[in-house]
């Protein structure tokens, strides 16, 4: 059984979510869209959407760093004030994520005006964001110093399903809270592509670099001309 | 110098009837749709007035548009600098009660009801929720209510008038309105587009046509902050942005725009300027007071050889450059200067024009007699109804100066006209109102004749678009040849 659900799943979600969106964005681009509600109620929704991107950015960010360079992570964190800090910062942004999912769940369903959009794969999405920043809080809550052995435990087992070699010895003995972490995540993984989490495939970082104004030509004279001229 | 072709348009105020058949014929085509009820990419407001969406020209509130900052342009509420702040929650956004709930009535009632005592009645019942609702808020809901305390009063261009003007317009007797028309300006330095992080707003080479490529939009809805005018809307139901699209398709086909189509007063005029592009950036870092002079300047004269060679070196097709020759946007605009932009002042070159209103002049009643103030015959500017300074702060940056030179000459034009029809002024008259206007008679004429028997040929003048040669920017068309045609293949379908 955890052989499947660590050893095949996380490949079965990967691949669904990869093929299933590269699919989709070639297919009918138009579904890519963050669909924001906040024209029809803007109020609730900062006090859910602001604490929830800022703090699950910010865990999400401890989580890639640790997986990427785990030693130097478990070096970083060898001092104890250092971990303390680590602890606190992670600490605060679960929580302040997991109030955020609260509050647009309760928009989610209580608004009327929210309900009207609202799409069973939409609840699905938020339910399991709840069950996944809840255990995750309750990992760092319970079993202490999660920053720490996270980058020695579970990175090893995570950087094996990297190299196409899964190790579930790594996790086979977690507790539960830890397991039900790493499958929800994968989960979450798996309905990428039919939700609204596709938006942050999409994040607007070329903004950054590129021009302000845009100007395309369906039939651009100046261009075909130069091409004769050459 | 890099000549650009702009479709333009000029709205002629004092036409203006205000009976909302433009905004009807846009419905009709474009925004009866689910998530784009609410939407009115034509609207008429009343001014005084507070507009759609509320107080849209508050932009301490909205922060739309552009603004200089130390002799630096930049976005006033978006842009890249503040694209992380608004991203997740865009605290300058306007929701749905910014402009109205959407509302229809349930008709059905009429005809299904039993038989009783009373007459069954249709209630209002929301287009979004679908719950019944009590009726508070429309597109117009503030319709010909010029001088009321309620819309009027917090109408924000009243921050450029004293407290006793605004008194003044209260008063019974000197009650005053007009109608204010407003589609998508399709700007020189559009700001939606400018706020669009997605990259999915564009300004069309060929003809300055402003939109929105839906596939690309991913709802990050900072267009709808960026535009100072609120002419970009945000489907509730699609998760994109829309706005005003010229009636694109309806251009290419040479027709007019339906608003322009449809309107009663025949107050629309539409056409090409030739525009100098390597200026605009000169333009848009002016100091307040020449941003309009400059606007002007940056449009240049499509019947100056020059010009046109330059325009053909750019890629301006001949009939573009044709089209340009016949325009009626550059008499108003810039040989009559008689058109101004709307709110020049946030700095994104606006393409939409109007000639603002001469509007009633002043009366006072004396022995029960209603007569009109001043010695002259029509009055002077001076004595308008609505102060020029309010004209001033919607059209001119406050610069009285340019609206008191535009409503000389339309009152040159009148007291020429009634020499000619009437005789009850003399030619010395209006002769001396002409050259004070610093006009000719025949220039008098044209402007009568634009103004008042303008004919549709007139008042549309629409370039060939030959989309047909657009194919060859993708497909070699002699390939294809005896094929059942070519085009932009694309599935239809949308969630």
């Amino acid at each position: 059984m955890s052989q499947f659900l660590f050893g095949v799943f996380p490949y079965i979600a990967s691949v669904l979510a990869v093929v299933i969106t590269i699919y989709e964005y070639r297919r009918n681009s138009f579904h890519f869209s963050s669909i924001s509600s906040q024209f029809l109620e803007g109020r609730k929704l900062f006090w859910g959407s602001i604490p929830w991107h800022y703090g699950v950015l910010t865990v999400l960010l401890g989580h890639l760093l640790a997986f990427l360079f785990p030693s130097a992570y478990i070096a970083f964190a060898k001092v104890p004030m250092r971990l303390l800090i680590l602890e606190v910062i992670s600490l605060v942004c679960g929580f302040m994520a997991f109030l955020g999912l609260v509050m647009l769940f309760k928009r989610r369903m209580l608004d009327s005006r929210i309900n009207i959009i609202t799409t069973n794969f939409d609840i699905s999405l938020l339910l399991l964001l709840l069950i996944q920043v809840a255990s995750g809080v309750g990992v760092a809550l319970f079993y202490r110093w999660g920053s720490s052995w996270y980058a020695s435990a579970v990175v090893p087992y995570l950087r094996s399903l990297w190299v196409l070699d899964p190790e579930i010895s790594y996790i086979a003995n977690m507790p539960f809270v830890v397991k039900l972490h790493v499958f929800n995540s994968f989960l979450i993984v798996a309905i990428i592509p039919f939700t609204r989490l596709m938006h942050f495939l999409v994040a607007p970082v070329h903004y950054f670099w590129r021009p302000y104004q845009i100007v395309i030509w369906n039939w651009s004279r100046r261009k075909i001309r130069k091409a004769d001229q050459q | 110098m890099d000549i650009r072709a702009q479709i333009s348009m000029v709205f002629h105020l004092d036409k203006c009837i205000g009976c909302h058949t433009c905004s009807i014929a846009c419905k009709n085509i474009w925004t009866d749709r689910k998530g784009a009820e609410y939407m009115w990419w034509n609207n008429v407001e009343t001014k005084p007035g507070t507009g759609y969406p509320h107080r849209w020209e508050d932009q301490e509130d909205y922060q739309g548009g552009w603004i200089l900052n130390g002799g630096e342009i930049e976005l006033k509420g978006t842009g890249k600098k503040r694209l992380l702040k608004n991203i997740f929650h865009n605290s300058t956004l306007p929701v749905l009660d910014d402009y109205y709930e959407p509302w229809t009535y349930t008709y059905s009632d009429l005809f299904d009801s039993p038989q009783g005592d009373d007459q069954p009645v249709a209630r209002p019942y929301s287009m979004v929720t679908g719950e019944y609702m009590d009726v508070k808020a429309g597109p117009n809901w503030d319709d010909d209510l010029g001088g009321s305390e309620l819309y009027a009063k917090n109408d924000v261009n009243y921050d450029a008038l004293t407290s006793a003007e605004r008194e003044d317009l209260h008063h019974l007797q000197k009650m005053v309105m007009m109608y204010l028309p407003r589609i998508c300006n399709h700007c020189q330095n559009p700001a939606c587009l400018a706020s669009c992080p997605s990259g999915a707003i564009y300004k069309r080479g060929e003809d300055g046509v402003v939109l929105i490529n839906q596939e690309k939009c991913r709802a990050w809805r900072m267009c709808v902050t960026g535009c100072p005018y609120k002419k970009t809307y945000y489907n509730w139901q699609s998760g994109k942005s829309e706005k005003c699209v010229l009636c694109y398709p309806r251009l290419e086909a040479g027709e007019a725009p339906a608003c322009m189509h449809s309107c009663v007063g025949r107050i629309r005029y539409i056409g090409v300027l030739l525009y100098d592009k390597d200026k605009i950036e000169g333009i848009i870092h002016q100091d307040e007071k020449q941003l309009i002079q400059a606007q002007k300047e940056a449009i240049v004269d499509p019947f100056d050889p020059e010009v046109i060679k330059a325009a053909q070196d750019c890629g301006v097709s001949t009939h573009m450059i044709e089209s340009a020759q016949k325009s009626p946007v550059y008499k108003w605009v810039k040989e009559w200067n008689l058109a101004l932009p709307l709110h020049a002042e946030y700095r994104t070159v606006p393409m939409l024009f109007y000639v603002p209103p001469l509007l009633p002049v002043m009366g006072n009643i004396s022995h029960n007699l209603y007569d009109n103030n001043g010695d002259q015959f029509f009055t002077s500017i001076d004595d308008c109804r609505l102060p020029i300074k309010y004209l001033a702060s919607l059209f001119s940056c406050g610069d009285e100066s340019l609206v008191r030179d535009v409503l000389k000459k339309l009152m040159a034009v009148r007291v020429h006209r009634r020499e000619v029809t009437t005789g009850d002024i003399s030619r010395s008259q209006a002769d001396d109102a002409l050259s004070q206007a610093g006009i000719t008679a025949e220039e008098a004429e044209a402007i009568y004749k634009l103004s008042s028997l303008c004919t549709f040929d007139q008042r549309f003048v629409i370039p060939a678009s030959h989309r047909e040669e657009a194919i060859e920017m993708t497909k070699m068309v002699l390939e294809h040849k005896g094929e059942v045609g070519f085009g932009f293949k694309e599935d239809p379908e949308r969630i």
